[in-house]
């Protein structure tokens, strides 16, 4: 009853037979091991279980580990490269944008889609790209602050 | 620094934290992160129905699903002989305490109350096998409504209390507040409501249980702010294992503001499953799960006055609370409503008479416990509502009512109606700083202007004070806590100078990791790259309370303090004698010790310990090794406080209202680092705003949570918010090793009432003179349009 998938997870080649039902979260997590992706809840609305899917953004939680079938998957523990933090993740850290860290994973790629489509977005367009993505600790005042400087850095 | 003899600069220094590399690249390992090998994973049937008897639980098509291995029932629990209930851990005089059993054996008190668990080999199949079990329920009547729970005739939550009040309690002078009502120009009386909140830390609930049957150990790795507190009650009343044969380990931690603090029945069940399969057993809450179980905060319902003469001067106060305990009592819940709250209805003021009397509830809720600020949010929201009634009464400017009855800097410590004895203050210092940060002056003339043209803009105050870092633990004992409130720290140095301290408190999220550090690196004038902390596990730590209330830097970071001093007095002997000097003529600078006068003779604290360690050359009749203990228990509570300026604009065709502004200026006392203290501020803010404006918890008449997802309950969003405008006046614990105070919760309990007295001052054109949070559009709309 397992059904074949191929995908690209963090550039590494990953074949699976997986249950159809399986979602992408969990086969992430409980398959892969890769537990930076979080669950915070079961209806698609807090955005921690965020990756990116062929560069874009989507909750893990909503998309099926057979639709992922062919796609490329990028996980917190694959966004920094040669042992460099992406800017987002500077970004975050040098802001004090996190405090218990459980949305961080997701709200980092978010950021990182965001900035993709809006290189240098205003304060308000931060805030409306963020609108997938529940924050408790933060408030998001840091958050936005850790946005305004990863687009800064990145622009340079 | 206070010590004076510190790594300079590094108490109070705004260094980013240590904690984060580990938490932006997704290492760090929260509790359903961990896998042990043979571990099976538990999930848990509930009952849908707010009231109802069990007739039977037929089990039999679950356990026949391939992959389940086992479904226990109270039935099971009962022929373990374990004891089986969690506990209340706050008793008072008059409380009746109904047993909380961890699975519900003939009836389910509420949407949520556990009654059966699977164990299986994968969470899917745990979760198929929840669809598989039969119960047969009876449905009752239930009651959600904490005024409609006590009328005649309400159905019972629990036989021993027919008439659902769990205890009542008073506090103040109630024939004197009679009295001074009586010499009254003018009184407000306001009917207030605290609405029910969820408290939605990110990190859902979880539990890892690993018994060991040839040990006979439990290790229990989960979701906890004070994994003592859950080792201690596991021990004594759910599980009844020896306390030595108890590990609990706290990994990461996804958030808390109160809600992993409580005992629940889940970690209970998940570790009877692992004792009797002797496997690891893995339990984590769905999102539904924690809205339905995680204790809700708040939920009370509440007459108060307060009288002021002629000038402005406050007479008097008299509040008459109702409050939500839920189905059950929760750990902390019967402190919540009473001595966090009753004893805050003095706020800044000088105020000579004041009566509170507080009527516990039981309801066929989800139980009501500590969330963030927890009894301190919803007396400030009293008080500072009543506050800005008052004014309106006599015609006065609100900031102005507040100046004439701040208790002036002078006459600390000030000892108030209700019990507490404010230590130090000045109050009126962080208004004038908030009064200039929003240009109060010019705010009004542009409302005045607003108002001309159809707008309406509203401004709010919340002159606040709150009480943490609780705090002599005789005290809290007499007042009926069932837990002691110190703090223990070890400061161990190791032989070549680098330092481990193991803290009592348990963080997750407030940045204890560095914070912390800062702290030992100025006592012991180390580099703080030399400081490790370790939290946040029995095995590792002395006997510890937590984290929560506010209390790790004032009372954890102060036994880390006191027992970094010891180390400093031990290792003053050990250089005096090297140094062949006397002990009273060596001086401690920057990590140094050296004979007074002659700096360039020096030891380092690394050489000291070296030779505490060797132990070849020390003092007659001195130990070896360079570590020190302090358990330390507080003088006195800590008495943060401030000024917090909300600015909304309410538009009155849809009576959406807009935050456009917030100002808070606090003063938590000396601070350890400044970003993480407006990072603390920030988020209090956030959430206190969300009582205000967006969050509520709703029941229908049967007892559903029909706020019970994300999306019916609005937990607010970024671009629900604006940026925040902190400042602060620093006013120093006096009582304390560090002069510092707490900041967890003081944003929360200062931000609802700021943000509500805005609104109701947006709507003075229209009469409105209070509105109860959430307030939403819909209540704004009819306030204005008088529907």
């Amino acid at each position: 009853m397992g059904v074949p998938i191929q995908l690209e997870v963090n550039g590494q080649t990953v074949r699976q037979e997986v249950e159809p039902r399986l979602l992408l979260v969990h086969f992430l997590r409980d398959v892969l091991g890769l537990t930076g992706t979080k669950i915070g809840c079961d209806t698609s609305q807090c955005g921690a279980c965020t990756v990116l899917m062929d560069g874009h953004a989507v909750k893990s939680c909503t998309v099926l580990a057979v639709q992922a079938d062919g796609s490329s998957i990028t996980t917190i523990e694959g966004l920094a490269q040669d042992g460099k933090y992406h800017p987002v993740q500077e970004a975050f850290w040098e802001a004090h944008g996190l405090q218990c860290g459980y949305c961080t994973p997701g709200m980092i790629l978010s950021v990182v889609d965001l900035l993709e489509s809006h290189p240098s977005p205003s304060e308000a367009e931060i805030r409306e790209g963020l609108e997938g993505n529940l924050c408790r600790c933060t408030g998001y005042h840091n958050i936005v602050r850790a946005v305004q400087i990863a687009a800064e850095a990145m622009g340079k | 620094m206070t010590h004076g003899n510190g790594t300079r600069g590094i108490f109070g220094s705004a260094i980013k934290r240590r904690e984060d590399p580990k938490l932006i690249t997704g290492r760090a390992k929260y509790t359903d992160d961990l896998q042990l090998p043979g571990m099976a994973y538990a999930a848990i049937l509930r009952s849908p129905f707010a009231h109802a008897r069990i007739r039977h639980i037929d089990t039999s098509q679950a356990l026949a699903l391939e992959g389940v291995l086992a479904v226990f029932t109270a039935q099971d629990v009962e022929e373990a002989g374990i004891p089986g209930v969690v506990p209340v851990g706050w008793l008072l005089p008059t409380l009746k305490t109904p047993a909380h059993p961890i699975l519900a054996k003939d009836r389910v008190r509420y949407v949520g109350d556990a009654v059966a668990v699977v164990v299986a080999e994968d969470r899917y199949t745990a979760h198929d096998a929840l669809e598989a079990i039969q119960v047969d329920y009876e449905p009752l009547a239930a009651v959600a409504d904490v005024r409609q729970a006590v009328e005649p005739g309400a159905p019972a939550v629990h036989e021993e209390a027919p008439d659902n009040v769990a205890f009542t309690w008073e506090i103040g002078d109630r024939e004197g507040t009679d009295t001074a009502f009586q010499q009254a120009a003018h009184v407000a009386k306001l009917d207030i409501v605290n609405n029910r909140l969820i408290p939605n830390a990110m990190e859902p609930r979880a539990a890892l249980a690993d018994f060991d049957p040839a040990t006979g150990e439990l290790t229990l790795y989960m979701t906890t702010q004070n994994p003592h507190i859950h080792r201690l009650l596991m021990s004594l009343a759910s599980i009844g294992l020896p306390e030595h044969k108890i590990r609990v380990v706290a990994p990461e931690v996804g958030g808390g503001f109160g809600s992993k603090i409580h005992h629940y029945v889940d970690e209970a069940i998940v570790s009877f499953a692992s004792m009797k399969l002797g496997r690891p057993v893995k339990w984590t809450a769905t999102r539904t799960e924690t809205y339905q179980t995680d204790a809700h905060g708040r939920d009370h319902v509440t007459t108060a006055e307060m009288a002021i003469d002629g000038e402005g001067k406050i007479l008097g106060v008299r509040v008459n609370t109702y409050a939500a305990m839920g189905a059950y009592l929760s750990t902390f819940a019967p402190a919540v409503p009473t001595y966090l709250y009753g004893t805050l209805l003095s706020g800044e003021y000088d105020i000579p008479h004041i009566y509170c009397h507080v009527t516990g509830v039981f309801t066929h809720t989800t139980p009501v416990d500590a969330y963030r600020g927890a009894g301190r949010p919803e007396a400030t929201l009293v008080i500072e509502r009543l506050v800005d009634e008052c004014a309106h009464l006599a015609g006065m400017d609100p900031v102005e009512l507040r100046r004439r009855n701040f208790v002036p800097p002078d006459k600390f410590p000030y000892q108030t109606q209700v019990a507490l004895v404010y230590d130090s203050g000045n109050y009126e210092a962080a208004l004038e700083k908030a009064l200039e940060k929003v240009d109060y002056q010019q705010f009004r003339r542009e409302q005045e202007e607003a108002r001309r043209q159809g707008r309406y803009l509203g401004i709010g105050f919340s002159t606040y004070i709150e009480a943490c870092g609780l705090a002599p633990s005789a005290l809290v004992g007499q007042l009926g806590a069932q837990a002691g409130q110190w703090e223990s720290a070890v400061v161990r140095v190791h032989p070549t100078g680098k330092v481990t301290v193991y803290s009592g408190s348990s963080g997750h999220g407030q940045g204890h990791e560095t914070t912390f550090a800062q702290i030992v690196a100025a006592e012991l004038g180390v580099p703080y790259e030399d400081v490790e902390i370790v939290e946040g596990d029995t095995e590792a730590i002395p006997h510890g309370w937590g984290t929560y209330g506010s209390r790790s830097a004032a009372v954890g970071g102060s036994a880390i303090a006191t027992a970094a001093r010891r180390v400093v007095d031990k290792a003053k002997k050990i250089a005096a004698h090297l140094l062949e000097a006397a002990e009273e003529d060596i001086v401690f600078e920057d990590g140094k010790f050296y004979v007074k006068g002659s700096p360039d003779q020096a030891k380092t604290l690394a050489e000291v310990s070296l030779q505490a360690y060797l132990a070849h050359n020390l003092p007659k009749g001195l130990e070896p090794a360079l570590e020190a203990t302090a358990f330390y228990d507080p003088a006195n509570f800590v008495f943060p406080f401030g000024t917090h300026v909300a600015i909304v604009e309410v538009d009155p065709e849809t009576g959406q209202v807009e935050l456009k502004r917030y100002v808070a200026v606090d003063d938590v006392g000396n601070v350890i680092n400044p970003l993480i203290v407006d990072g603390q501020i920030h988020g209090g803010i956030a959430q206190g705003v969300g009582q205000a404006l967006y969050e509520g918890a709703v029941y229908d008449e049967s007892g559903n949570l029909v706020t019970g997802t994300m999306l019916d309950y609005a937990v607010p969003k970024a671009h629900f918010l604006p940026a925040f405008e902190t400042d602060r006046t620093v006013t120093p614990c006096p009582h304390n090793p560090l002069g510092v105070k707490g900041v967890g919760e003081a944003g929360t309990i200062a931000s609802t009432a700021a943000v509500v007295n805005a609104v109701v001052d947006a709507l003075r054109p229209f009469g409105v003179t209070h509105l109860n949070p959430p307030v939403t559009a819909e209540k704004v709309w009819k306030a204005i349009h008088g529907a």
